[in-house]
């Protein structure tokens, strides 16, 4: 879209047009006390190889994972991305702010979505996944208040191991519809099941669990499922799609709906975003889906083609009714996604799994030795986990930093039972001497 | 020509309601089912649910548009066409036979007298139906 400038005179014929005297009488409203002013400080302009200069000195004062020895997760992983993914997204058909759905136009975009939904519902064993949502936050809302549309029920019961930054977005969906929200408590790391059946009864319109959970440890989805199915719930399972080269798909554990952070799939961090929402469900309740979906069709001659498919769900057609607000997709970052596993395929992507799971494991035996530091919780996990310290998570955190190792997430902003606590993740990325240097330095940092 | 069977009573929203031995079966009129265009889905409510008089009780989709559907009078609903889910195209090929919605027990009998008579609702639609 073109940049339209507008002339002294341009402005004057619009304000007298609508009967306005002056530009600053359409602002009259905002209170001074919010206004600037004065004009903005702005240095002069510099030079482009000035400014390229000043802004790789101000990207230099960032703590990336190329410069740093990353075990931070917490729901965003360093695993790598191949090079491919780079190559192929800057092509100028895919690199667009704006997603061209039209059929007519767009027949490569639209296979990279099916390709991508045919991979994300392989991958968690669902019948049915939609072409993407903005982030796994938001994938998990938009489940929550699909779960209530699908039951009629208006409660929503979350494990306590559902990772609390995508718990505060569900609070933020289900305010406005009224949905009230239940608390299932996991005092060792995973869910109490007799206190999950307390909570989970004729108002529960879905149990909500993540596995690997927050702490890093897995979860018995199955026998959760048999539990919320036997009380009329849905099961939504918050799932990393990494995992499931090795971890079984949640599909095949009772999973009505699965959600999911899907960054690990050739998203880089990118200190934050934007990443990728996975959602997949079965087919049952493909017409309460949120978000777009891409089908395969024909066309007069009889080729096969791809369109847009169930459009009838969304806000753009059933307006008030729709079953979500969002009519489009991160469509570059699912088919970063979509490079990721074509690239690695399925040995690749299970080599991911079992080498991240390997040299977490690695790690917390190493970590686990250091006197006065130990799993927090004795429970089988993934590629994270949960560590105790004998001295306080944050000054250690700060401490490595200092070493170029990012040690991981201290818990206490998240929980406070668990403020003597870090979350350390461990992907493929991290050698074994990055490893044993983080063992020695954290030794040393808590003796 | 739109069909409208004169022993059925109609609404402005163009549903149907048809008395069977105290209860009331409801589907949407050949006049709708021409203006909606080929049907691909009908959302309909459980067994059991209440619904009131002019209120909606589900939606119809086609390929061009989606459009709520009314309760032509109060009450329970007895039964739902379930056989709808898979051939949602029974709603254009036969509106007033296979193509029927629900079945409601009636709370409100004086409802019933509200609803338009066929001829009264052939003079709505000539007139333009909205």
């Amino acid at each position: 879209m073109r940049y339209l400038p507008n002339t002294a005179q341009n402005q004057r014929a619009m304000l007298e047009t609508i009967g306005v005297g002056d530009i600053e009488d359409l602002l009259v409203k905002i209170p001074a006390k919010a206004r600037l002013a004065r004009p903005l400080a702005l240095p002069p302009a510099l030079a482009e190889s000035d400014l390229v200069r000043h802004m790789r000195g101000l990207a230099a004062r960032n703590a990336d994972a190329d410069g740093f020895a990353c075990f931070l997760g917490a729901g965003a992983y360093d695993h790598y991305v191949p090079s491919p993914i780079n190559h192929m997204i800057l092509r100028g058909e895919f690199f667009t702010a704006y997603t061209p759905y039209q059929p007519e136009a767009s027949q490569g975009t639209l296979r990279t979505i099916y390709e991508y939904q045919t991979m994300i519902a392989e991958l968690t064993g669902m019948d049915v996944a939609n072409a993407s949502i903005y982030d796994g936050g938001s994938s998990l809302a938009e489940a929550c208040l699909m779960a209530a549309s699908i039951t009629g029920r208006t409660e929503v019961a979350l494990a306590a191991g559902v990772n609390p930054l995508s718990r505060r977005v569900v609070e933020t969906y289900v305010d406005g519809p009224g949905l009230k929200l239940r608390d299932v408590p996991s005092p060792e790391g995973v869910i109490d099941i007799d206190a999950a059946r307390r909570v989970v009864g004729g108002k529960t319109a879905a149990l909500v669990v993540q596995s690997p959970n927050f702490y890093g440890c897995l979860e018995d989805v199955a026998a959760l499922a048999e539990l919320a199915h036997a009380a009329g719930a849905l099961v939504v399972v918050v799932a990393d799609p990494v995992n499931l080269g090795v971890l079984e798909a949640p599909g095949r554990q009772g999973a009505d709906i699965v959600v999911g952070e899907g960054q690990g799939l050739g998203v880089p961090l990118s200190f934050g975003g934007p990443y990728l929402g996975v959602f997949a469900a079965k087919n049952e309740f493909v017409r309460r889906m949120p978000g777009r979906l891409v089908g395969a069709t024909v066309d007069l001659d009889g080729s096969r083609g791809f369109a847009l498919t169930l459009q009838t769900r969304e806000q753009h057609i059933r307006r008030a009714k729709a079953t979500s607000n969002i009519c489009t997709n991160v469509a570059l970052c699912a088919l970063m996604a979509t490079i990721y596993l074509s690239t690695l395929g399925k040995q690749g992507l299970a080599r991911v799994g079992e080498l991240s799971t390997a040299k977490a494991h690695y790690a917390a035996e190493r970590l686990g030795a250091i006197p006065g530091v130990g799993l927090r919780f004795a429970q089988p996990f993934f590629k994270e986990f949960t560590l105790k310290l004998p001295k306080s998570p944050e000054r250690v955190a700060a401490r490595l930093a200092k070493q170029h190792i990012l040690a991981g997430l201290p818990l206490k902003t998240f929980d406070r039972k668990l403020a003597d606590c870090l979350l350390v993740a461990v992907t493929e990325r991290r050698t074994k001497e990055e490893i044993d240097q983080f063992a020695d330095a954290l030794a040393k940092a808590v003796a | 020509m739109s069909n409208v069977p004169a022993d059925l009573k109609y609404t402005r929203e163009h549903e149907w309601a048809k008395q069977e031995s105290g209860r009331v079966r409801v589907g949407i009129t050949h006049f709708a089912q021409d203006q909606l265009g080929d049907v691909v889905f009908v959302e309909l409510p459980k067994v059991g649910t209440r619904v009131r008089a002019h209120q909606t009780f589900g939606v119809v989709e086609s390929v061009k548009a989606v459009s709520d559907l009314f309760a032509p009078v109060s009450g329970e609903i007895v039964e739902v066409n379930a056989a709808l889910a898979q051939k949602p195209e029974t709603v254009n090929q036969e509106p007033y036979a296979g193509g029927w919605m629900l079945v409601v027990a009636p709370s409100d009998a004086a409802e019933w007298e509200q609803l338009l008579t066929a001829a009264q609702y052939e003079q709505f639609i000539a007139e333009g139906g909205h």
